[in-house]
């Protein structure tokens, strides 16, 4: 089989089980959220923490229950790193610098799994375990309540209730998170991904590193976070030992993002409202595998920083689905890509983490994105916007402009900072353009919540903990908020029956309207920026 | 405020809830099921062959360069337009030609560059081949008796590639 033969069928093989799983598993979780009963599982967490599940809250109350849960995880992370030699499987690897836990902890926290650390010469077991694990879960279902919040504003009508916080969260834990890792941490476990409570195997002479992959490997796609279990993320074979391994832990970062899609169309009442912000996602992240995908496979050193039982199109396949996800795993090197391969990870991270985004994430994001770009035909056209029935006035654009332009702010400030301190370019592990590359994808990442890295760049500095773990949490929090505020306001609507001069959001034009923006809002606030990184690297 | 800390401690009894089911039991869960007989020959990697570390001496196979600091991995995370990086590589493939007594220009691009995880042990059929004759030099086997070790650890899905950690240890065995 050539490379490319191969690589066509892994994308036909992954494509086609996102269809198989699309509609039952987009339904499920449209139940989920829709529910009106709880389990057995959720009264006993409910009691336990003495929250009322029949309750709901206003759009505030909803914020505050996020930032509230978000804060203690932040400092519960903190001091378990801290107080790791306390704790069992520590292997001696000691307590966690203050500056390197506190982004640590905001990072996993925000769903970003930016990593500054060396894991397996940093944290133990119990911290990976008890502490990052636990995050993979709580922040992915945090991601979803927000988003399940959203499609709320826009399915009800003249209320001021948006659901309750505590058991969206834990539903989103207890009914669709759990089960499906625990099914795919057996699956890959069958595909051989290692689970040992050991510190380290000998290999012809030499110690590795190993932990307790799979549990970890399962939540960390399949969550969209991507904090490796070992430094070298899913490019190491105890984490993703074959193309098997590889494929389905592409498919588990892809997969609720995707079918939140149809959960979308199925709790606004009209599926094809979903289907609409699937193509978008789907065309955008078809192209830009093949623009990464082409320019790997003609690069100078196209091996580099990648592994032989990947190849060249499946590496191009992760890389761009991690990107276009916030999940930030890695199976290769993205520091070794070509300008434009490296770029194009850049850009599908730039577009704001919307094709399709992180779970919960995405569908939000790309809402905010639709409300933006249906003020921008009202402007065309003069007339007041509409969006599934809701009026966009002065509140709801102002709270999506909100959400948009929190991450460009929070990443060209961060990183323009970063590029005239002194210390910067002792930091970097490439010179020139490729250097300011390092530093565009630092805080890229993680003002978009991704966490892959071009990962030559050191981070350790007080500087670099410090200003990238702010970034993370006001690219986190920040849209967040403006979310919800725009949520509150949507529900607060009465319907406005469709007329000839609505728009409809399901047809091409829409489409087009909307891929259109995502692009813009891009191009338009980074092109100068990349200009001097990837694109100058590109036309060398 | 009053709001905010009161939100705030129920997220903690939330969270010391959630703890103890994803970051205990789960854990817990997948390791019990992880050694179910069967289901995975070696969850404890003893003797794994899925890492390679490359092993010093002109009688074993060489893996691809690794940019890996044991017990940790990496790569080298070298962009493709760093000049002194060139430099690395060109010396690698000097060294390896020599080694292996041939031209540079037949030297494939897997032996001078380092992989992602700095543990693959994967090379390409054609870094395998490159290696076989000064391998049955070295140690007394015929080529024809490392080809077939080499073909034993070649693997062939949506990639072709040849297990150096495998020929190694059957070398190791055929001593």
């Amino acid at each position: 089989m050539s490379s490319t033969v191969a690589g066509l069928v892994q994308v036909g093989l992954l494509i086609a089980a996102l269809a198989v799983v699309y509609r039952p598993f987009g339904d499920y979780m449209a139940r989920v959220y829709t529910s009106t009963r709880h389990t057995k599982v959720e009264r006993v967490i409910y009691r336990t923490a003495r929250v009322d599940p029949d309750s709901e809250q206003r759009w505030g109350t909803y914020a505050l229950a996020v930032l509230g849960f978000s804060f203690v995880g932040v400092a519960f992370l903190y001091l378990l790193q801290r107080f790791q030699p306390l704790l069992p499987f520590d292997f001696d690897r000691g307590t966690v610098s203050p500056g390197m836990a506190f982004n640590t902890a905001v990072s996993f926290v925000t769903n970003t799994n930016w990593q500054s650390y060396v894991p397996e010469t940093v944290l133990g077991h119990t911290v990976q375990m008890v502490g990052l694990t636990v995050q993979n879960f709580v922040s992915a279902a945090v991601g979803m309540a927000v988003a399940v919040a959203l499609v709320r504003g826009f399915a009800r009508h003249r209320t001021d209730r948006l659901g309750n916080f505590w058991v969206d969260m834990t539903r989103g834990v207890v009914r669709i998170l759990l089960p499906v890792a625990f099914v795919f941490a057996t699956v890959l476990v069958a595909a051989g991904v290692v689970m040992s409570l050991k510190s380290g195997v000998t290999v012809d002479g030499q110690q590795v590193a190993i932990a307790p992959a799979a549990s970890q490997e399962a939540i960390k796609e399949l969550g969209t976070n991507g904090g490796g279990i070992f430094n070298a993320n899913s490019a190491h074979p105890f984490e993703n030992p074959n193309s098997w391994s590889n494929l389905i832990e592409i498919f588990l970062l892809l997969v609720i993002p995707v079918s939140l899609t149809r959960t979308f169309g199925t709790l606004v009442g009209n599926r094809k409202q979903g289907y609409v912000l699937l193509s978008v996602m789907g065309v955008l992240w078809a192209l830009m595998l093949t623009v990464i995908w082409w320019a790997e496979a003609n690069g100078i050193r196209p091996l580099e920083g990648k592994e032989m039982r990947f190849g060249i199109p499946a590496s191009a396949l992760f890389a761009n689905s991690t990107t276009g996800t916030s999940t930030g795993a890695v199976n290769s090197m993205h520091d070794s890509f070509t300008g434009l391969g490296g770029g194009g990870a850049m850009l599908n991270i730039l577009f704001g983490e919307m094709t399709p985004g992180g779970v919960g994430t995405g569908l939000y994001s790309i809402l905010v994105m639709a409300v933006i770009a249906m003020f921008l035909a009202g402007l065309m056209v003069g007339r007041t916007p509409e969006y599934l029935g809701k009026k966009l006035g002065k509140r709801e654009v102002t709270a999506a402009a909100v959400s948009i332009l929190a991450m460009p702010t929070v990443l060209l400030i961060g990183a323009g900072i970063a590029a005239i301190l002194p210390g910067t370019q002792g930091a970097l592990n490439n010179p020139g353009e490729h250097g300011l590359s390092e530093i565009l994808y630092a805080y890229a990442s993680a003002s978009n919540n991704n966490g892959s890295a071009f990962a030559g760049i050191t981070v350790t500095s007080d500087w670099f903990q410090a200003s990238l773990a702010v970034c993370m949490a006001l690219g986190r929090f920040v849209p967040i908020i403006a979310v919800l505020c725009l949520a509150g306001s949507l529900a607060e609507q009465k319907k406005v029956p469709e007329t000839a001069g609505t728009l409809p959001t399901t047809g091409p034009l829409f489409a087009t309207l909307l891929g259109g923006s995502i692009v813009l809002v891009a191009a338009l606030t980074f092109v100068p920026a990349l200009a001097l990184g990837p694109i100058a690297e590109a036309l060398l | 405020m009053t709001n905010f800390l009161k939100q705030a401690s129920a997220g903690l009894r939330v969270l010391l809830v959630l703890t103890v089911i994803t970051g205990i039991l789960y854990p817990a869960a997948v390791w019990t099921v992880s050694r179910i007989p069967g289901l995975h020959a070696n969850a404890e990697a003893v003797d794994t062959t899925l890492v390679g570390v490359d092993r010093e001496g002109d009688q074993w196979f060489h893996t691809r360069p690794s940019a890996a600091t044991l017990p940790a991995s990496g790569g080298s995370n070298k962009g493709e337009l760093n000049a002194d990086y060139d430099q690395v590589v060109a010396e690698r493939r000097t060294t390896i030609a020599q080694r292996e007594g041939v031209s540079e220009d037949r030297v494939p691009q897997d032996a001078v560059t380092a992989s992602a995880s700095g543990l693959d042990p994967h090379v390409s059929p054609a870094y395998a081949e490159l290696q076989v004759p000064r391998v049955a030099r070295e140690t007394g086997l015929s080529e024809q008796t490392v080809r077939q070790l080499v073909a034993a650890a070649t693997s062939s899905g949506f990639t072709e590639t040849v297990n150096v950690t495998e020929i190694n240890r059957a070398l190791e065995a055929a001593r």
